[in-house]
């Protein structure tokens, strides 16, 4: 279980990025959805290690793990799926899941959770992350390491960013399938209200603050009709 | 030999016992097993230090190795080797140098290789550069590679230089008639105090003849590395040159690349990049898992491989 309380972050210039924010995440599968710029992913990161707050703390199953770096609370169970996945020049998929899992993979390991994610895994096998890949490839690849860490805690953040609608579809069936299948809490940060629907708890963020936590029954009708409504969302509603 | 040298000659040219095909094995200052083929002729220069490698027309799938080891600190030695590579001929060439130095003297091996490739001829050349030694004697490595490549030849070089070599000076010059294509894949790493210096100049004198210099390095401690290229498009010809290096620590890197068209059809691009890994990458990895320093050998070794 994860429980943010207090969390605090300021930057220069006296501007609150996140304020006072206190929830607790015990819930399978919990949605983060809110407006752009609103603060979704910088608590993600907040959480990951990658952003030290200013104030509050993070606790992880009881433990304090506010003082922890990136590497240490990746060691404890969080993996963190980014909204911009990371170019890189030489290292292939093949590495980059090999490292994911911390083990040695066979390719028949790689290719497996290479096609859970929707990539015909032999041809992207030793394909280098570098931006002879499209968008959409290197977020499904994004996807695949956290699947090869299979942790307790899997942080997305707007997994379907850059995804076609074709291929949105089947990445919808990946993360209901994750959702059946991992054991630990799934966190993703989404506009997208078919994860929305699958979400056992929503919790939105809106100008860094906790708009509203709960069941998406409770949550997402006002949230489509209040100021601070997802854009994407409304639109998507009027058509 | 002794095991020295045997593990210098399988750093420089994997070589773990005696190579298939046309070889000539040279051990502080002197050559010391030599073999040739049907196709593929040895002939030690008369005057001056060197072979003539000499491959007949036609010749396929062949392979010569060329290794070259110094485990005596202080030899100092020029080498000239030049490469006659036939009409049609496809082979792989593969030198190298190796140095292990435990003494105080500099160590410095120059291998001067010119190659003369002729009409439609391939070649593969793979060259590797390593020093090694806990004295306080410098390794040095002055290389130079000149290739004249006649009309639809085709050069693959890849040069390598990863490890223990104090100061290198690599000048590649060539010149390339129509329909030739010329690839070169450099892989640098200096650390410490060390020096590397890499120099190329290309002329491209016939039609649609092609180049392509891919120069990829790393820079940590205190060292020191230079890139200068020249490429001049004398025809309707395509060049492009890219130098891409990673900082570390207090070193410095220097890229200066030089473009000629001298052809209104000539096709010239350079591209140059010099930064410290990226933080995202470093945080990335550490995200799976790694510590900063794990990352950060992950991201260099995937650069250089
Ligand atoms: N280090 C920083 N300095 C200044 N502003 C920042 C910093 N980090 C984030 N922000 C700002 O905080 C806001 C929230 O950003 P972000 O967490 O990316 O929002 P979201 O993911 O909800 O779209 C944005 O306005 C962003 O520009
Ligand atoms: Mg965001």
């Amino acid at each position: 279980m994860l429980e943010l309380k207090n969390i605090t972050y300021e930057v220069e210039g006296n501007k609150e990025i996140i304020k006072d924010v206190s929830v607790k995440i015990d819930d399978h599968f919990v949605a983060i959805t809110g407006p752009n710029g609103g603060g979704k992913s910088t608590l993600a990161k907040i959480i990951a290690g990658i952003v030290t707050p200013t104030g509050g703390q993070i606790l992880l199953d009881g433990e304090d793990i506010t003082g922890l770096n990136i590497t240490e609370r990746a060691k404890r169970g969080i993996s963190f799926a980014f909204q911009q996945p990371v170019h890189f020049k030489g290292l292939t998929v093949k590495d980059l899941i090999t490292i994911a899992s911390g083990k040695q993979m066979s390719v028949t390991e790689i290719c497996q959770i290479l096609s859970e994610v929707g990539l015909c895994a032999r041809e992207y096998v030793n394909r280098e992350i570098n931006n002879s890949l499209s968008g959409g490839e290197l977020k499904r690849i994004e996807i695949a390491m956290i699947k090869a860490r299979g942790t307790k805690l899997s942080i997305f953040d707007e997994p379907e960013a850059g995804i076609d609608l074709w291929s949105f579809n089947s990445l919808i069936k990946v993360f209901e399938k994750m959702r059946d299948e991992i054991k630990g809490t799934i966190l993703i940060i989404s506009h997208q209200e078919r994860i929305l629907n699958i979400a056992d708890k929503v919790i939105v963020i809106a100008d860094g603050k906790l708009e509203k936590v709960g069941t998406k029954e409770e949550v997402l009708p006002g949230l489509l009709h209040t100021a601070t409504a997802c854009s994407t969302l409304v639109e998507k509603n009027e058509r | 030999m002794d095991s020295i040298q045997k593990n210098l000659l399988a750093q420089v040219a994997d070589l773990h016992e005696v190579p298939e095909g046309a070889y000539n094995i040279r051990a502080n200052g002197a050559g010391v097993s030599r073999n040739t083929t049907a196709n593929i002729d040895i002939v030690t220069k008369t005057d001056k230090d060197g072979i003539d490698i000499i491959i007949k027309p036609g010749t396929k799938n062949e392979s010569v190795h060329i290794p070259v080891v110094l485990s005596q600190s202080g030899i100092q030695e020029s080498v000239y080797n030049d490469f006659y590579i036939g009409e049609d001929a496809d082979v792989t060439i593969v030198a190298g140098c190796g140095i292990h130095n435990c003494g105080v003297d500099t160590s410095k091996h120059a291998g001067i290789h010119t190659f003369y490739l002729e009409k439609n001829a391939k070649v593969r050349y793979v060259e590797k550069h390593y020093g090694e030694g806990d004295g306080n004697g410098e390794n040095i490595m002055d290389p130079v590679t000149i290739v004249h490549l006649a009309e639809n030849a085709h050069l693959e070089m890849e040069t390598t230089q990863i490890k223990g070599i104090d100061s290198t000076i690599r000048v590649t010059k060539g010149d390339l008639a129509e329909g030739a294509f010329l690839e070169v894949r450099e892989k640098i790493m200096t650390h410490g105090k060390q020096y590397a210096k890499t120099d190329f100049a290309i002329d491209m004198n016939g039609e649609n003849c092609k180049c392509n210099l891919i120069s990829r390095s790393v820079a940590k401690g205190n060292s020191k590395q230079e890139f200068f290229s020249i490429m001049n498009g004398n025809a309707a010809c395509s060049g492009h040159s890219e130098c891409d290096a990673i900082i570390m620590d207090s070193a410095c890197v220097t890229a200066s690349p030089q473009l000629t068209a001298n052809n209104i059809d000539a096709n010239l691009i350079h591209e140059a990049a010099i930064g410290k890994i990226a933080g995202e990458q470093l945080i990335k990895l550490m995200t799976l898992g790694l510590t900063e320093q794990e990352a950060e050998e992950q991201i260099i070794q995937g650069f250089l491989k």
